[in-house]
């Protein structure tokens, strides 16, 4: 494998890579369901029911991308895990809660008997929103460099609103492809009800970074740099005028344009992880570790990559085919 | 309490838990893919009513099992940051195989096995049926494969302090792993037999007389009677081996004291470890070593020799182990009578779950979660019986632990506990409610008589 280069370089750098992409596809796929829990107490019970089956058939692989992700930051770069993970031993708890909660809420609304559906229903709620909250609470918490003081965990409850909200954005886009009717209409206004979030919450993130650290401000601010990276924010301010614009349009009588909200809302969590991801390299733990100091030994992350390589697109392929299978306006869930 | 103690009382509260679920759902699976395939042979709608109702209970399981899983991988770091920085080098790939080959197979046909019946072709969704057993198995493989690793590592050597692998066939096929592999998977197998059969036995008593009643309790109770005889057996050779590999488990196990020969088989007994002694001991005389060793005079190994001379303590705690691995045994026979009796009973003259008796389907009802109370004791034999190693002779618990205030541990496991105990009985709940509409008549059938393979594509929405 000399053919690359040294390994004890390329190895963690594709290890970040893959742990990044993991991120992003789970911070989108998830996003969206969790965005879908979030926007319950919008909704009437009918509506609920429309809402859950939009994203049943999904939010199991969907949540599986979290696993990959924190599977390969423990198996990529183990000491990394463990400073991250004590650093923020209580929001993952109550993350962790909350995912279980809304997990199990999923089949037990429609298995227990019809009086504790409510019950679950809110349960549902509740864990989407402790998971929400909680992981942008841990945003806010990475980019002050998991530093904790009261400036900083104000920051980040700050940033766990704003991803709570910009989450509920991506999930009424994904209602508004998903659904018809007076519920797609509903999930229009919840969407453009929900910029000001992904905007603030973009904004946010993108003033403090620089701030927080001089590394990464001289990584933005320093001549050819600004130059070469301004198509991120322009990029980002483009995106957001053309979701305001394709809100504008929906619903119709020809449903035209419904995918619109939705590409463009991925497109700006795309925009905006590049740019964490640019100010953060080389670092796993910000500002402490670098990925390659963090890295496990070589020979282990070469028989990792060795499967990756041939099961990451065979993951593609079905998860694809999954999509495929569930495509157009859901329809009650039923297991005949 | 200590950060060390209240950390493993949380890690064994969500593994104790978690465990529960993918005991249910690798099995479940396969018997779902035999319901399908019997359907697929006969067109018979009995087959596909036994289907619709245990793919229910395999959603529930599946979501209770995926998330306590999500808690597990996070509290390695959370709660075990030595571990991954001593191991992770054997530790990681291992898991790393585990997501890429089991888990995002599982996920994402679950969605086609569950809500695809109608969307796709039969053949689809009886392959997503397949996949999603298959899938389960993966991940068995792969976890026990570390787990086995922990208990037996080879395959490794260490640098600074560090572990990194020399062979990986080595590690993947190290001693217990096929012995533990093995017992696990039937210990899933008679789980699923003894919960098909209980809640099938649940829904006759309740006067439930449909043919799919009838399949089920078949397969549960045929299914047990076959698989148990097996693991006795599976679960000897298990035990020889650790006997070989961990002897101070094995002394544990049998409360044995003194290496020596003639040991007796303690029946009952009250392990005092500071006293090393055993109160109230009953006893078989020189049993433990004819079942250990195969003859009377056999040597067997005794807790003292795992005291080292400064009076450190290097075995595990013995009444835990003792006892945990005694509710196991017995539950193991209990299911032995029950399924033996309930199938003989039911091939006498043909006469199918109309020829067992009333007492015995009442018994069998409790029995449903046998398989829980005999996987976790077994599970705590065997890990409580690894102390005070988290990987034997590498790395011990305590200095794994992480270093997080003792009273967030305690308020994280206060809240864990709470839900757990509550999303228990919530389940179990369910259980018996889906049993008892499935009795008033819930599985959708039909509307008109249908044959062959086309039925697959023809059941009509309700």
């Amino acid at each position: 494998m000399e053919l690359f280069g040294d390994p004890a370089v390329w190895l963690p750098f594709t290890f970040a890579a893959l742990m990044g992409v993991s991120i992003l596809i789970y911070v989108v796929l998830d996003g969206f369901d969790l965005g879908v829990g979030v926007l319950f107490p919008f909704a009437t019970d009918e509506e609920k029911d429309m809402m859950v089956a939009s994203i049943g058939p999904f939010w199991d692989a969907n949540e599986t991308w979290l696993v990959l992700a924190i599977g390969l930051l423990l198996v990529a770069f183990p000491t990394a895990h463990g400073t991250i993970l004590t650093a923020l031993y209580l929001p993952v708890a109550i993350m962790l809660i909350g995912l279980i909660l809304r997990g199990v809420a999923f089949e037990f609304r429609v298995k227990a008997p019809t009086p504790h559906k409510a019950t679950w229903n809110w349960l549902f709620f509740i864990g989407s929103l402790m998971t929400s909250l909680s992981q942008g609470f841990m945003l806010g918490k990475y980019v002050m460099g998991l530093e904790s003081t009261l400036g900083t965990r104000a920051f980040a409850m700050i940033t766990a609103v704003f991803l709570t909200v910009a989450y509920s954005m991506i999930g009424a886009c994904w209602l508004i492809i998903k659904t018809e009717g007076i519920l797609q209409g509903k999930a229009v206004d919840w969407a453009k009800g929900g910029i000001w979030g992904l905007v603030l919450g973009l904004g946010a993130v993108s003033l403090a970074t620089p701030l927080v650290s001089a590394r990464i401000f001289d990584k933005w601010f320093t001549y050819p740099e600004i130059l070469l990276l301004a198509p991120l924010p322009v990029l980002s301010a483009v995106m957001v005028m053309m979701l305001w614009r394709s809100l504008q349009k929906l619903p119709n009588a020809t449903d035209a344009g419904s995918k619109g909200p939705f590409a463009y809302a991925i497109t700006l969590f795309i925009l905006a992880f590049s740019g964490l991801a640019y100010s953060f390299y080389p670092y796993v733990v910000p500002e402490k570790l670098t990925i390659y100091e963090a890295a496990s030994a070589p020979e282990s992350l070469m028989i990792i990559l060795a499967g990756a390589i041939v099961v990451i697109p065979m993951i593609g392929g079905y998860t694809a085919l999954a999509y495929w299978v569930f495509k157009g306006k859901a329809s009650e869930l039923r297991y005949d | 309490m200590d950060t060390l103690m209240l950390s493993r009382i949380q890690f064994g509260a969500n593994i104790s838990f978690h465990i529960l679920f993918p005991t249910i759902t690798i099995a479940l699976g396969w018997v779902l893919l035999f319901f399908k395939l019997r359907f697929n042979a006969t067109g018979n709608v009995r087959w596909m009513d036994a289907y619709r109702f245990w793919v229910k209970v395999f959603a529930l399981s599946f979501a209770m099992g995926v998330v306590s899983g999500i808690t597990m991988s996070f509290q390695f770091g959370t709660n075990w940051p030595g571990f991954m920085e001593t191991v992770g080098n054997i530790a990681g790939p291992l898991l790393a195989y585990e997501v890429m080959t089991a888990f995002f197979l599982e996920a994402v046909f679950l969605g086609i096995m569950l809500f695809g019946f109608s969307r796709v072709p039969g053949w689809l969704h009886t392959l997503a049926t397949f996949l999603v057993a298959f899938g389960t198995t993966m991940s068995a493989f792969w976890i026990l494969v570390l787990n086995s690793w922990m208990h037996t590592p080879q395959g490794f050597e260490m640098r600074e302090g560090v572990a990194h692998a020399t062979s990986w066939f080595e590690i993947i096929f190290n001693p217990s792993m096929p012995y533990r592999l093995s017992h696990m998977l039937l210990a899933s197998g008679l789980t699923v037999a003894f919960l098909i059969a209980g809640l099938s036995a649940f829904r006759w008593l309740l006067g439930d007389r449909s043919k799919s009643v009838h399949v089920t309790m078949k397969t549960g109770v045929y299914m047990g009677a076959l698989l148990i005889p097996l693991q006795i057996f599976m679960g000897d050779m298990h035990g020889l081996n650790t006997l070989e590999h961990q002897p101070q488990k094995v002394a544990a196990m049998e409360g044995n004291l003194d290496t020596q020969s003639h040991v007796p088989l303690l029946l009952f007994a009250l392990p005092d470890e500071e006293a090393r002694e055993n109160r109230m001991e009953v006893a078989i005389p020189n049993m433990a070593s004819i079942i250990l060793k195969h003859k009377a005079e056999g040597m067997v190994p005794g807790l003292n020799d795992f005291v080292t001379e400064e009076g450190e303590v290097m075995h595990p705690p013995v009444a835990p182990v003792f006892w945990s691995f005694r509710i196991m045994v017995g539950t193991g026979f209990a299911m032995l009578f029950l399924s033996w009796g309930a199938a003989i009973l039911m091939l006498r003259k043909r006469r199918g779950p109309a020829g067992v008796p009333k007492l015995m389907m009442l018994a069998m009802v409790p029995m449903a979660f046998s398989g829980w109370v005999a996987t976790l004791a077994g599970w705590y034999t065997t890990e409580i019986g690894r102390q005070p190693w988290l990987v034997q002779g590498v790395l011990t618990t305590e200095m794994a632990v992480a270093d997080v205030p003792a009273p967030f541990v305690g308020t994280t496991l206060g809240a864990y506990l709470t839900i757990y105990v509550l999303l228990l009985s919530a389940y179990i709940g369910v259980l018996f409610f889906l049993a008892r509409k499935a009795v008033d008549g819930d599985v959708p059938r039909p509307r008109t008589p249908l044959s062959g393979h086309a039925v697959t594509r023809e059941i009509p929405a309700e």
